[in-house]
């Protein structure tokens, strides 16, 4: 390696220099309560030519401690400020009466037992396992079956398989409209229905499962594909000599051959169904109405993840909506957790 | 398979296959249909072709474009500019950890590798409430705007991409041969140039994979860019573009899917092109993820 040159050296010293004194200089500003409007300007400057002067140290023996530090830097330090330190911060806010601004109180659990008091939050979480279960069983089946499509002989492979995932690239609020508008103007004109399917709210929540089939199975079609096509030929050709039914191949060879790939769809259709948010908001943004055990709910197609941003968004109640997002976060860990042992004890298995 | 099949089924499948096929385009094929028509001409009878014309696309699209809720290019420029931005630093930044956190094998950088692979777990709406505070504050508090601005929205999309990002590119750097970097540094090279020139280059088909999945998730995103950028602030992204467009015109459907044609127009382009990329950097990401 070069020995670090006079250049660099006083380079290094002049960046270090002048990239601490515009840190102190913007930090004393902030402090302060200065209200300049340039005073983000030293701070990111100062930053930048602390990082070059680091760079430049002349050092042989920390170097690469040096670059390890500096590599790693922007990611973690944006890592750090847009997830960890909010996540402790919302966990922490869910034991307060927190309006969005300021704390005034510690209420303890208060949040977590007003959510658990209200019918409409219970209905919410009901209907999203509900949702899960459908959701998780019939993408999978659709999928794997558009999977055994596309992988058979027939012309056109590649467009079709483009042609069922196509829905997967376009977000879920455009997706939610096109579809608001194929429900009840077009679903309608076609079976001749007096209402559209979202004005009701059994049918609408059918409607918000027909829209995620549409829009998942494509997706999760492909994986089956992949995972079909790592099955040997000479062992399907072997049972086709032994004489074997289509039906035959598929229960006792490709099925048990693909298991770990089922196991990743399952928990992708999983994990994806939880956070289902964008579908519901745009098709039917939650509403229905509903009478259950004399309670009249008003939120009978509204999901986990619509509640907690209706609670803490529209209804301005954030301390409630953290809550509900903390409980979310556990259900969510949990899944993870079942999933992670599932897989470990496959591979040992293996 | 090399089992001879009747010519029969062959037929039924792609029959079958054609079937599903135009179910799941008939959506695409209703928002192009009716971007060509007036509104009443759509109650009317939504699926014929009945007064659609040219002169009323081209009429629906100046609409929709210059309508001051939803402002096509400036929406679309924000969404492009945001979604480039974050794509390049992550790939960039994203490389340079996974590498520090692949070869540097000390207590912390497993620490740091854990970390963020459990972070993969915490969904958006536990953070979203803190995350618009703390930013608001910090922003307040040294003067640079995070909210409402093309930097901030970057920076958060940095720290929520970062762990997938991390996690695929680690998978990707532990198969490349220590050797070629051990004759790098032997010949010479100090550690950022083992980085940015042996290192760098052979990621390229991973970053492709990271860059389409960060891609498809960052330009359809809707609530974060919602959470920060606000429905009617000065940057907004297409999503939330469209959003507030439906709220203002309820019914005007024509407006709508001529609204909708527009924001799904460059995902479909872009697929056009690159299709074979896109199903395969998703599947990598799903098995991998």
């Amino acid at each position: 390696m070069n020995t670090p040159s006079a250049l660099k050296r006083v380079m290094s010293l002049v960046m270090l220099a002048a990239g601490l004194g515009l840190l102190i200089w913007a930090l004393v500003m902030d402090f302060s309560g200065s209200k300049v409007s340039y005073r983000g300007l030293p701070l990111i400057i100062g930053v930048i030519a602390i990082i070059i002067g680091l760079y430049f140290f002349p050092t042989l023996k920390h170097h690469r401690t040096i670059i390890n530090v500096l590599f790693l830097f922007p990611l973690l330090f944006a890592f750090a400020v847009t997830v960890i330190i909010p996540l402790v911060l919302g966990i922490r806010y869910s034991f307060t009466d927190w309006d969005g601004i300021r704390i005034r109180n510690e209420v303890g659990l208060d949040n977590y037992i007003r959510m658990f008091k209200d019918p409409a939050f219970i209905w919410s979480i009901a209907l999203t396992f509900l949702f899960v279960v459908v959701n998780m069983i019939m993408v999978n089946l659709v999928a794997f079956l558009l999977a055994l499509l596309c992988t058979s002989k027939i012309k056109g492979l590649g467009f079709f398989r483009a042609a069922y995932f196509l829905p997967n690239l376009i977000g879920g609020i455009v997706l939610g409209y096109i579809w608001q508008f194929t429900f009840s103007n077009v679903v309608t004109k076609i079976f001749n229905m007096k209402y559209s399917m979202i004005a009701d709210t059994g049918t609408a929540f059918i409607a918000v499962i027909i829209v995620y089939i549409w829009q998942y199975a494509g997706y999760i079609m492909l994986i089956y594909i992949t995972g079909l096509n790592t099955i040997p030929g000479d062992v399907l050709e072997a049972s086709a000599i032994d004489g074997a039914t289509p039906m035959q191949t598929l229960f006792e060879i490709k099925i048990p051959m693909i298991a770990p790939t089922i196991t990743i769809c399952t928990f992708l259709t999983l994990t994806s169904a939880f956070k289902q948010f964008d579908v519901n908001l745009a098709l039917t943004n939650g509403k229905g109405s509903l009478d259950i055990f004399g309670n009249y709910l008003t939120n009978g197609t509204e999901m986990l993840a619509l509640n907690i941003y209706n609670t803490a968004v529209i209804n301005q109640n954030y301390a409630l909506g953290q809550a509900k997002a903390v409980l979310f976060f556990i259900i969510l860990a949990c899944v993870s957790i079942i999933q992670v042992r599932l897989s470990n004890k496959k591979e040992v298995e293996l | 398979m090399h089992t001879k099949e009747k010519p029969f089924n062959v037929v039924i499948r792609l029959i079958i296959a054609i079937i599903i096929a135009a179910y799941v385009l008939f959506p695409f094929f209703l928002v192009v249909l009716n971007s060509f028509k007036e509104a009443a001409n759509i109650t009317k009878n939504p699926i014929g072709f009945n007064g659609a014309s040219f002169g009323q696309l081209v009429q629906n699209m100046r609409d929709v474009i210059t309508n001051k809720n939803f402002m096509f290019w400036q929406s679309f420029g924000y969404s492009a500019l945001i979604t480039i931005l974050s794509l390049a630093l992550l790939a960039l930044f994203g490389a340079m950890a996974a590498w520090v956190i692949c070869r540097n094998k000390t207590k912390w950088s497993a620490v740091i590798y854990f970390t963020f692979i459990a972070s993969m777990i915490i969904p958006f709406q536990v953070v979203m409430l803190p995350l618009i505070s703390t930013f608001r504050d910090a922003g307040k508090f040294v003067g640079i705007s995070m909210l409402k601005s093309v930097p901030g929205i970057v920076f958060a999309y940095l720290g929520f991409g970062g762990a997938m990002t991390v996690f695929i590119l680690v998978g990707f750097i532990k198969g490349i041969p220590f050797d070629l970097e051990e004759a790098a540094s032997i010949d010479g090279c100090s550690p950022e140039q083992v980085f940015f020139k042996v290192i760098f280059p052979l990621l390229t088909p991973v970053i492709t994979t990271v860059t389409i999945l960060n891609g498809m998730w960052i330009w359809n995103d809707y609530l974060l860019p919602s959470m920060m950028l606000g429905q009617n602030g000065p940057v907004r992204t297409l999503p939330v573009a469209v959003q507030a467009f439906v709220g203002s015109y309820v019914k005007q459907w024509n407006l709508i899917l001529a609204a909708a044609l527009l924001a799904i127009l460059p995902m479909i382009i872009i697929f056009l092109i690159a299709q074979k990329q896109i199903m395969e950097g998703m599947i990598e990401g799903a098995v991998k993820g």
